[in-house]
């Protein structure tokens, strides 16, 4: 009788059980985390109780009105006696509205004020976790976890904890009641049913298995379609159609025949569930009726069993379907809980070193660094460099030779294993990560813009940033006459248009740089995405953006980098040579062959 | 979803109709059932009534629900099969119509949306069919039949179950239109709330270079408020819906006891029992014919979803291929390896201006023909002529002396060699990625293919690799690197030994060393072969028997390098933002 909303009446809610590592465990940190919510939901799990309890009452009072009426069948019926019986009744209905409704209200408030809270604090988490996290983990997986997650937990939480009460209060509850009526017909209608829900129990575990079949193989499909379509020019110039198409085939017959069992054995489970309830109907009428026979009981008794057997068979369906409800929201929470367990960055309110960014005089020294995420793999194996203020130091090098780690260090995304930097001698150990974050400008190959206005992106988050300011930068760049183009000029918003190019991206990050007036300058591929003849524009601007700073410039390409006063080449997380370029072409080493290399002629003779 | 519907076949079409009787069958047992209730309620309320009619009775009813469950079984599995064929029928021609998509019409529906078309969305199509044989088709007959059971059965109880589905109607209805538009709105919600975590994410370097977490929280908490807030909404409401269920189906079994009372008591003495009856089978037929309409609502609730879906597979299906095959399979010899341009605009259907403007080249057998020019210059477009991505809007493209659309795709292709500038790796072995596809030499043997990893510079990574050349390849190669990568992608290209190649930016992704020497030992290797090659990098093309330069589409110098150098001012601006003075000097 509790139908709730969000379940379709043909019970095909029943997708694959994703089972948690460890059920209680999970369960247990979240009856903890709704700690704030316990008085609401307690409330909510009494009135659902009672609303049951009224529910199993009912049948009872209705009972009363039909031995009421058969009693007077054949002479005259005591209707002031059914009028008072109905209007508890009604009275019972009412109530049992009310407090099924309230209970409802109340859990969706719970569920989501809980939503809410949980997605705020993985949100907050996500900047409070070392960078090295996420090079481990990919975007989508966390993405996953603010959204499915939650959501599969609040839904979940919300439809099983309500339903779990009152179907136990009921199931309960419509036990007593019938073994108070009668106990030959209890045991007639808890037997028949019992029988039916065993053949249920099968079903259910054979659907299970292959919704599971089916869910997997919707993802090899998944995969099997993303592959061949993000390279759909290579299989067709490979004439390779037969060769996927096969293996298409072979998925989708799969599919095919998980999919059709496991919706046939899901859709026996409401007429199996229609004929439990039928044939504990016959039972108890047959042996009702022998007993009314009998005159063992009255006629009304029947008529309640006719109840009861539907109360009784509902609320053990819905039991198992929120207990596997309950799995899906421990699984959920699970993998929640784990990203908020994630070991965070330390604390680091306690230092009191700070270097204000008028004051830096912008030097930087690396001491013997080391750095790797085991101690047995070194990136950086011993790093020493020394830039002073205002110097344009390069670092150039192969894929993987650990620039960008470089980077990293400096930033303090990663913490050094062995070794200092020193900022104005200071060892960026005693200066908090804000602080250091404070003196440096950093604009990276991937040009990171967000949904906001033109004006939004450049001023990002600094503060007493004017109007003119922006306009002035953008001018320096070279990007004021493009924005002006736009339809609303500098409040256009970047999204709905996504006709930057890469090179203005560049330079709008550019502008970014220049507006935080920081003392150091992080270029870290900052050009390599942009054509050779954008490059130029993009150059002049970082030029302008160098100029007073102490600036360190990773480079794929060699020519952006031959003015810098000190150029390190990398290799293996070792320095291998420094100096100036023209000091790096003499040595004729490994630099002098990188940069060869981009002149050379592949023609067979040399 | 009337034009999806026509994807049934002639055995579907059996099926349904097979099942079509069984659910009528069903129906009639389920109806049928009261009945025996009811002879049974006389039978008990009758003295004098023998025990052997009740159990006679209730053998019947038992059967009834047999039967109806055997039909219910029946019905179910022709569903299953009729739903699951079709689903598998359609996700098939999702797929053979995707795999001649041309690269613009992929991207106006995008990858991502390819894939959920073809899964999701078929699902739901599948669902509304599997769901539509077993409910949609009994609500409607259970409904009318129920009714027409009760109709003569007292005038009273039939007002009583009529308001009894008006406000079940009226609270579902007024779901509908209230409620109903929010999810959309969710949606909505839910992508950007996705959106602005995936921007903290991607850019977490620079937030963090910012100091601009707090920033970045205020707009998720913003975000985040707006989608509680209308989940919360729409929750709220449908609260309403289960104990507004409970109060009706209550609610009209007391309704019909109460004023069946009255009825009862004013009644004939002949006709009081038969009265009993009626309202006891009547409290039952009301909730059947309750639940018969909330089934009929699940219509409105399912088929807006599905009918969302079945437009979204429409829009695949009814897409109209733009690269039709040409029908000649054989080219002469004499002009093998040749490839002409002749005059060839491009121009994107929806764009104002041609992409590439009357453009016109030769290629000679075993020539290298090298194109470059700044971004959106149109090169990568121009070479992907050749293999019908697109095809020339002007002019024509002749391969072999045949205009490529004249020729047959398979036979364009088994002589082409196409490295995109993107490596494309597949989950397989290196075997199998490097035999992929079909040649019209058939698969490449072990020593061809080692052959061709070890010019393109992968042989020493690849025997590094654990079981070198079985090694598996993940999805999308992300267990290599990006330069292994595609180094594996222009040894696949070596494999096939093809007429012509066509690098299309895939250089870039080397580094200057790796380059150099595959470009050397490709030039020994691939002499007869005619050349094709995009590229950003000068010293990538340098040596090219032709350079093409592109600038916004038109063909701006045609030459060696030291002839651009002195005619062509784009290409000395390239090389001069590459080079150093002394180098360009030195040319």
């Amino acid at each position: 009788m509790n139908n709730r909303p969000g379940r379709g009446p043909m019970g095909r809610g029943m997708g694959p059980i994703e089972k948690p590592k460890n059920f209680g465990a999970s369960i247990k940190k979240l009856i903890k985390y709704n700690r704030p919510f316990y008085v609401t939901i307690i409330i909510a799990l009494i009135l659902s109780m009672f609303s049951s309890i009224l529910a199993i009452i009912g049948p009872d009072k209705l009972k009363d009105i039909t031995n009421i009426i058969s009693e007077g069948l054949m002479t005259t019926i005591d209707l002031n006696r059914i009028r008072g019986v109905a209007l508890i009744l009604i009275g019972f209905y009412v109530f049992s509205f009310i407090f099924n409704y309230t209970q409802s209200v109340l859990m969706a408030i719970v569920t989501n004020k809980f939503a809410k809270k949980m997605r705020a604090e993985i949100s907050a988490k996500i900047n409070k976790i070392p960078l090295s996290y996420f090079d481990k983990t990919t975007v989508g997986d966390i993405l996953s976890r603010v959204t499915n997650d939650i959501d599969t937990i609040s839904q979940t939480m919300n439809q099983s904890l309500g339903t779990l009460a009152s179907s136990a209060t009921m199931f309960i509850g419509s036990i007593f009641m019938m073994f108070k009526t009668n106990w030959i017909m209890a045991m007639t209608a808890i037997l028949s049913s019992f029988i039916g829900f065993m053949f249920m129990g099968l079903i259910l575990k054979r659907s299970q298995k292959y919704f599971g079949a089916v869910q997997s193989g919707l993802g090899n499909l998944n995969g099997h379609i993303e592959e061949v379509f993000s390279g759909l020019n290579v299989v067709k110039v490979y004439n390779a159609k037969n060769e996927v198409n096969m293996e298409f085939d072979e998925i989708n017959n799969k599919l095919f025949s998980d999919n059709k069992k496991s919706q046939f054995y899901s859709g026996l489970m409401m007429p199996l569930m229609g004929f439990v309830g039928n044939f504990g109907y016959v039972a108890v009428c047959i042996v009702g009726a022998t007993l009314a026979l009998n005159n063992h009981i009255s006629f009304g008794v029947i008529v309640a069993f006719m109840i009861y057997v539907r109360l009784f068979t509902q609320p053990l369906n819905q039991i198992a379907q929120s207990m596997n409800q309950l799995q899906s929201t421990a699984a959920a929470s699970e993998r929640a809980f784990e990203f908020l367990e994630v070991e965070e960055m330390a604390d680091e309110s306690h230092k009191k070193n700070y270097l204000k960014r008028t004051d830096v005089k912008g030097i930087i020294e690396f001491k013997n660094v080391k750095f790797g995420y085991d101690d047995d793999k070194l990136i950086i194996k011993n790093f020493s460099a020394k830039a002073k203020s205002g110097q344009k130091i390069a670092i150039v090098g192969p894929t993987g030779a650990g620039k960008t780690t470089i980077v990293n260090l400096l930033m303090k995304f990663y913490d050094v294993n062995e070794g200092n930097i020193l900022i104005d001698k200071v060892p960026i150990k005693e200066l908090s990560r804000e602080n250091i974050h404070n003196l440096f400008v950093m604009v990276l190959q991937d040009t990171w813009l967000f949904e906001g206005t033109i004006a939004e992106n450049i001023r990002y988050n600094q503060k007493n940033v004017s109007d003119e300011r922006i306009e002035e930068v953008c001018k320096v760049v070279g990007l004021h006459h493009f924005i002006q183009t736009l339809p609303n000029g500098y409040n256009t918003v970047l999204g709905d248009m996504e006709s930057l190019s890469s090179g203005q991206k560049q330079l709008l990050t550019i502008a970014r740089g220049m507006i935080k007036d920081s003392p150091f300058l992080i270029l870290d591929e900052a050009t390599s995405s942009v054509d050779t003849r954008t490059e130029l524009l993009v150059q002049e601007a970082m030029d302008k953006l160098t100029k007073g700073r102490t600036s360190f410039i990773i480079a794929h390409r060699l020519s952006t980098i031959k003015n810098a006063n000190l150029i390190l080449v990398l290799n293996e997380g070792n320095i291998v040579e420094q100096g100036t370029h023209e000091e790096l072409l003499e040595q004729n080493g490994f630099y002098a062959e990188l940069y060869n290399s981009q002149f050379q002629n592949a023609d067979v003779e040399c | 979803m009337l034009k999806m519907i026509k994807n049934l076949n002639k055995k579907d079409y059996s099926l349904i109709l097979f099942s079509f009787i069984f659910i009528i069958a069903q129906v009639w047992l389920d109806l049928k059932l009261p009945d025996f209730m009811a002879e049974i309620t006389k039978l008990v309320q009758t003295p004098g009534s023998q025990m052997r009619d009740i159990l006679i009775q209730g053998s019947y009813m038992l059967a009834c629900a047999l039967g109806s469950l055997f039909s219910a079984f029946v019905v179910g599995y022709c569903a299953a099969h009729v739903g699951s064929s079709f689903g598998k029928t359609l996700r098939k021609k999702i797929f053979d119509k995707t795999l001649d998509f041309n690269m613009e019409e992929i991207k106006k529906f995008s990858t991502s949306s390819l894939i959920t078309r073809n899964t999701n969305d078929v699902t739901q199509v599948q669902t509304f069919i599997i769901m539509g044989m077993q409910v949609l088709i009994k609500a409607p007959i259970m409904a009318v039949w129920a009714i027409s059971k009760i109709a003569n059965k007292g005038f009273e109880f039939s007002i009583i179950t009529a308001i009894g589905v008006s406000v079940v109607l009226f609270t579902i209805f007024s779901l509908i239109i209230f409620v109903f538009p929010k999810f959309k709105r969710i949606q909505i919600l839910t992508d950007n709330l996705n959106r602005i975590t995936r921007e903290n994410l991607n850019g977490i370097r620079v937030i963090r270079a910012f100091n601009a977490e707090d920033f970045q929280t205020g707009r998720f908490e913003k975000a985040n408020l707006e989608l509680t807030n209308t989940h919360l909404f729409i929750q709220k409401s449908m609260s309403i819906m289960g104990p507004m269920m409970t109060l009706v189906m209550t609610g009209i079994s007391l309704a019909i006891y109460w004023v069946g009372a009255y009825l009862i008591n004013g009644a004939d003495m002949m006709e009081k029992l038969e009265l009993f009856g009626n309202m006891v089978v009547f409290s039952s037929y009301a909730i059947q014919v309750i639940m018969s309409f909330m089934m009929l609502v699940l219509i409105f609730v399912i088929y807006p979803r599905a009918s969302v879906s079945a437009k979204r597979i429409n829009e695949i299906l009814d897409t109209d291929i733009q690269i039709k095959d040409g029908e000649t399979k054989q080219t002469s010899k004499d002009l093998e390896g040749v490839v002409e341009f002749k005059n060839v605009s491009f121009q994107y259907p929806d764009a104002e201006e041609p992409i590439i403007h009357n453009i016109s080249f030769k290629a000679n057998k075993g020539e290298t023909v090298a194109f470059i020019g700044s971004t959106g210059s149109g090169k990568s477009t121009l070479i992907n002529l050749i293999p019908r991505f697109y095809d020339a809007t002007e002019g024509e493209v002749l391969v072999d002396g045949i205009n490529v659309k004249d020729m047959t795709l398979e036979a364009l292709y088994n002589k082409i060699g196409y490295i995109p500038q993107k490596a494309v790796m597949f989950k397989g072995t290196v075997n199998n990625n490097i035999s992929f596809g079909t040649t019209s030499n058939g698969k490449p043997n072990h020593a061809t293919i080692k052959k061709a990893i070890e010019i393109a510079q992968g042989k020493e990574f690849v025997e590094k690799m654990s079981k070198k050349y079985n090694s598996e390849i993940s999805q999308g190669g992300t267990n290599i690197s990006g330069g292994q990568k595609q180094r594996l992608s222009i040894a696949r290209a070596i494999a096939r030994n093809p007429e012509i190649y066509i690098f299309d930016d895939t250089f870039s992704a080397l580094d200057y060393k790796t380059d150099f020497e595959l470009r050397k030992a490709l030039k020994q290797h691939t002499n007869n072969s005619t050349i094709f090659i995009v590229a950003q990098r000068i010293g990538t093309i340098k040596e090219s028997d032709k350079i093409v330069v592109l600038d916004e589409g038109k063909c701006v110098g045609i030459g060696t390098h030291s002839e651009l150098l002195n005619t062509c001012e784009v290409y000395r601006q390239i090389a001069s933002s590459q080079l150093s003075k002394e180098e360009l000097a030195n040319e």
